[in-house]
């Protein structure tokens, strides 16, 4: 019964979407307010009835029911009841459910949280974002449904992939799609201000939590999605440039450059067509990424089962969404033509020209992760675009960035002149100085110094930046609003970020062996002893492993436990890594093939402040929330206007 | 509408374009570099261990060289139409048994019959990466001269025979027997 | 402990043969062509990065390879007259990918121009749009105060 209740809330919910799609456009353009008032009752309707399918989809799998197709696939009784509701999300029916349900959470968010909205730019957006979701409950009523029964029901479900069976699949998609999904409302609401024909300041200022929400919670998402990766696949990676992990990474940037511009929006009203283009951009990006990830063009080690007939109704729907967004655009931006002049050197230039790197940045990783399509389809040559393509094209947008990073939050808005910067650029130069010869002497690495160098610059940049903004008093600190720390926060997170991913990309180590139980590997300093190797079976799969002993001159430093499993169910066999985390260095060991005689291949890995990567990205995000808590953000209540 | 708004528009409508295209297309399949080039040399014992085979076996006659193995599930599904092939055309069939033990070929080869007119023994992958092979099964067609002239990657199904690999076979035997009585005509 | 070779010898058919060069200047040779190589049939990873067992047969020829005395660039080059420029990660400066070395230095390029050309431009101050209502203006006013 579970089964088709849910079936049925499902269809209900796009019928629901239909109308909540109509009805209150047709209020905004005849000023009636009952059929606004409509789409805020529908959006909450909307979100309520997709939280019950989801919880009935969730009941399906904890009880293990194999008459459901879903289930049978990606399920299986012998499961710890963690992974049974994480394998809810863990195939491509549930997450698109779990996307449809984000995306209808943030419309409900509208109405409830949104009443200082002027009403027809609230019920335009509430029906655009309710014309997402009737796109998304079309593919998964008519390409996807969850709620599939199967006959016969079989005796047992087949499981979930290994590699998904982690904690890490319980939180690193849902804190994902919040962010990719939290992106549909700038969207709807870029749409709605085209249809009003008014972009202003007040909406910038409207606009901005959202985008801090969506935006932060895709930090934390790629962070957990990048942490995963280290630990689970065994080879001691934290980004690998794959096509899956640059379409997450896209609307990142984008989302980044549409936090900046709205900040210049919302106090120089300048910018509003750019601002438009951008938030209608930042959730196009993350519908190619759905896109790519379930149609099977870009192969990538994370694709889900493909199928080109979802592929075709993605394409289609995000044709529609993105197309129908652009062509408004097209016939509404010239009333947004910006005439306000722009001075380089102020807080606008310099915000403009953090948007222009940013989408440089943003257009190399788009053309890195789809020009094998493109040589694809114009000379029909196979190649490869791989991680040292980025490091090459990439890495050196980003150090300009950080270059300009460091000096542009000093500036004035409006006017400003360099005179002003000389004594704090001095300062900063200093330090990129100090840390640059050190870097070079003890790292011996140029490229290593440089990059370090140029995070303290980042860093020394942004705490004179928060001292100017305080006069350098404690009663300026205590003074200071919210989003002031939130950019501290944020900025201090990129330069800690930098000097993070530089240390790995410079002074990681690594060594290879075969060893028998009792020899060991030596890496700058540390010794990697094997001891005992047992095996055997476990909940639903065989395993051998052991504990790697790592001393350090005949002390103890960390004991490693690392497994290699086989899944018989799905003839699949995954690598669990052992590591010790410390904000300093961090150890890593993972065992291979090999048999007690022979020995097994124990390959051992030294990885400098690589924790600091994803605490960095903890740090840029919790700034993200910080920002919100500014009083700025909160409009006072709007009296109704009859 | 001015036209400076309609580039967004216009940039997205090619995007879209693009992405339409490549879901035409399976990205899995890689085109062979060795089209037109001899077939790699090698030395590899036969499936019974009782001979080495070398390049000569691929000299003399069009000899189509299918890469299988009884771990592969996909093989199986192409063997019928393999089968078919014995000894009907005037066609070398030679297998190779790629990442395989000898008594799980041997097994897997009494129960769904053996097309073959040789097996090469390749328990090591030693052929697999000169021959740009990705995965099992993948079929070669060579002529008598050595060089490879086609590669399909995947089932052969009976499509695939009739439509591209037959006509292919027989236009280069056809070439075969041309030389062969360009040679016999001064006699 | 027979108990559990059983299933290791079971996996011997799905695993490929450990491999790696005999001394570590050899293998430190081997692992850095090796994360040039893009593993074909994982399809994102070089080959030094993926558990496949192709990607274990890859990294077994560029370690025969090297201790038959063969140069870096003679391993690459063997690897992609097999595979094509497929295998390589970092695609070829070549006719075809002009586009992708140069495009984002390009776009650098003309953004900077852009952005001087647009700031130096000296226009006379137009009025702001003036879609505000009173109402928002006041507001916005207001918001606007506190920023320095």
């Amino acid at each position: 019964m579970t089964v088709e209740i849910g079936h049925i809330a499902l269809i209900l919910a796009l019928c629901v979407a239909v109308f909540q799609s109509v009805i209150p456009l047709i209020g905004a353009q005849t000023n009636n307010s009952r059929m606004m008032e409509f789409g805020d009752r529908a959006a909450v309707g909307q979100f309520l009835l997709l939280a019950f399918a989801f919880v009935c989809l969730t009941l399906v799998f904890v009880a293990s029911d194999f008459s459901v197709k879903l289930a049978a696939l990606h399920s299986h009784s012998d499961k710890p009841l963690l992974y049974k509701i994480s394998g809810v999300w863990g195939n491509h029916e549930g997450s698109i459910l779990l996307w449809i349900l984000m995306m209808a959470g943030y419309g409900a968010f509208v109405p409830v949280l949104g009443k200082a909205l002027p009403p027809g730019l609230k019920a335009r957006a509430v029906a655009v974002q309710a014309m997402l979701g009737v796109g998304f409950l079309a593919f998964i009523l008519f390409t996807s449904n969850p709620f599939e029964r199967l006959n016969p029901i079989p005796m047992n479900g087949n499981g979930l992939n290994p590699v998904l069976q982690d904690p890490g699949l319980a939180f690193h998609p849902p804190f994902l799609y919040l962010g990719y999904v939290g992106f549909s409302l700038p969207f709807s609401f870029a749409v709605a201000a085209l249809l009003e024909g008014r972009v202003d300041a007040v909406w910038a200022k409207w606009l901005r939590p959202w985008v801090l929400i969506a935006w932060s919670f895709l930090t934390i998402g790629i962070a957990l999605g990048s942490f995963w990766a280290y630990y689970e696949l065994g080879w001691g990676g934290w980004w690998m440039w794959d096509p899956v992990e640059n379409v997450s990474f896209m609307p990142w940037l984008a989302g980044t450059a549409l936090l900046h511009s709205i900040m210049v929006l919302g106090t120089r009203h300048s910018m509003a067509s750019w601002t438009v283009l951008l938030a209608i951009t930042t959730f196009a990006l993350s519908l190619i990424g759905t896109f790519v990830v379930r149609s099977g063009v870009l192969v990538s080690v994370h694709a889900f089962a493909v199928d080109p007939e979802r592929g075709v109704f993605l394409l289609a729907l995000l044709g529609l969404a993105t197309g129908g967004a652009l062509t408004l655009y097209a016939m509404r931006s010239h009333t947004l033509r910006d005439t306000s002049p722009l001075s380089a050197t102020s807080r606008d230039g310099a915000l403009v020209l953090n948007n222009l790197l940013l989408i440089t940045a943003l257009a190399t990783v788009f053309l890195g992760t789809f020009y094998p399509i493109f040589i694809d389809a114009m000379d029909g040559a196979k190649i490869s675009v791989g991680a040292p393509y980025f490091e090459l094209t990439f890495a050196p947008i980003m150090c300009l960035l950080i270059l300009f990073m460091g000096i542009g939050p000093m500036l004035k808005w409006r006017n400003d002149s360099l005179k002003r910067l000389r004594r704090p650029t001095l300062i900063s130069l200093l330090a990129f100085g100090v840390i640059f010869a050190l870097t070079a002497l003890f790292g011996k690495s140029i490229l290593g110094a440089i990059v370090l160098g140029l995070s303290a610059w980042l860093a020394v940049g942004t705490c004179i930046a928060l001292g100017r903004k305080t006069k350098w008093s404690l009663k300026g600190v205590r003074a200071q609003p919210a989003a002031t720390w939130g950019f501290v926060g944020a900025h201090l997170g990129m330069a800690i970020f930098t000097a993070a991913a530089t240390s790995m990309s410079v002074w990681a180590e690594t060594d290879i062996g075969t060893l028998k139980p009792g020899e060991s590997l030596t890496l700058s300093g540390y010794t990697y002893t094997l001891q005992d190797v047992t095996g055997g079976k476990r909940d639903n799969y065989d395993y051998f492993g052991g504990d790697i002993r790592v001393t350090k001159a005949g002390r103890n430093i960390a004991t490693l436990s690392t497994e290699r499993r086989y899944f018989p169910v799905r003839n699949q066999i995954t690598t669990e890594a052992g590591l010790r985390l410390s904000l300093g260095q961090t150890l890593f060991a993972s065992i291979g093939e090999g048999d007690p005689e022979g020995g097994f291949v124990v390959q051992v890995y030294r990885h400098p402040f690589v924790v600091w990567i994803w605490l960095s990205a903890l740090l840029m995000a919790l700034s993200g929330f910080v920002s919100l808590a500014d009083r700025r953000l909160h409009l006072p209540k709007r009296e109704p206007i009859e | 509408m001015n036209l400076r708004g309609l580039i967004p528009l216009t940039a997205f409508a090619a995007l879209i374009g693009f992405l339409a295209f490549s879901l035409t297309r399976d990205p899995r399949i890689l085109p062979s570099e060795l089209i037109e080039k001899p077939f790699p040399a090698f030395e590899l014992p036969d499936l019974a261990d009782t001979q080495t085979f070398d390049i000569s076996l691929l000299e003399g006659r069009v000899s189509l060289v299918n890469v299988f193995g009884s771990w592969c599930a996909a093989c199986v599904v192409e063997h019928p139409q393999l089968m078919a092939l014995k000894n009907t055309l005037d066609l070398q069939l030679v297998g190779i048994d790629w990442r395989d033990n000898r008594q799980s070929a041997n097994r897997w080869l009494v129960k769904h019959g053996n097309p073959f007119d040789a097996i090469i023994f390749d328990g090591n992958s030693r052929l697999i990466v000169p021959l740009g092979v990705t995965g099992a099964p993948e079929t070669f067609i060579v002529d008598r001269n050595g060089l490879i002239r086609y590669k399909h990657v995947g089932v052969i199904t009976p499509e695939v025979w009739t439509k591209t690999l037959r006509p292919l076979v027989e236009s280069l035997q056809v070439a075969s027997l041309q030389a062969a009585s360009l040679q016999a005509a001064p006699l | 402990m027979m108990r559990w070779v059983l299933p290791i010898l079971m996996w011997a058919v799905l695993t490929a043969s450990p491999a790696f060069a005999q001394n570590s200047v050899d293998e430190q040779r081997a692992r850095d062509i090796g994360t040039q190589l893009r593993c074909v049939v994982c399809q994102n990873q070089s080959i030094e990065e993926s558990d496949a067992e192709l990607a274990g047969d890859m990294r077994r020829v560029v370690r025969d390879y090297i201790a038959d005395g063969a140069s870096d660039q003679e391993v690459i080059a063997y690897m992609r007259d097999n595979y094509g420029d497929y295998v390589l990660l970092k695609p070829p400066v070549q006719a075809n990918t002009y586009v992708l070395w140069f495009l984002p230095a390009l776009l650098i390029l003309l953004s900077l121009l852009w952005f001087l050309g647009r700031a130096r431009r000296k226009r006379p101050t137009a009025p702001a749009p003036t879609t505000l209502t009173p109402e928002d203006k006041t507001l916005l006013n207001e918001l606007m105060r506190d920023e320095t």
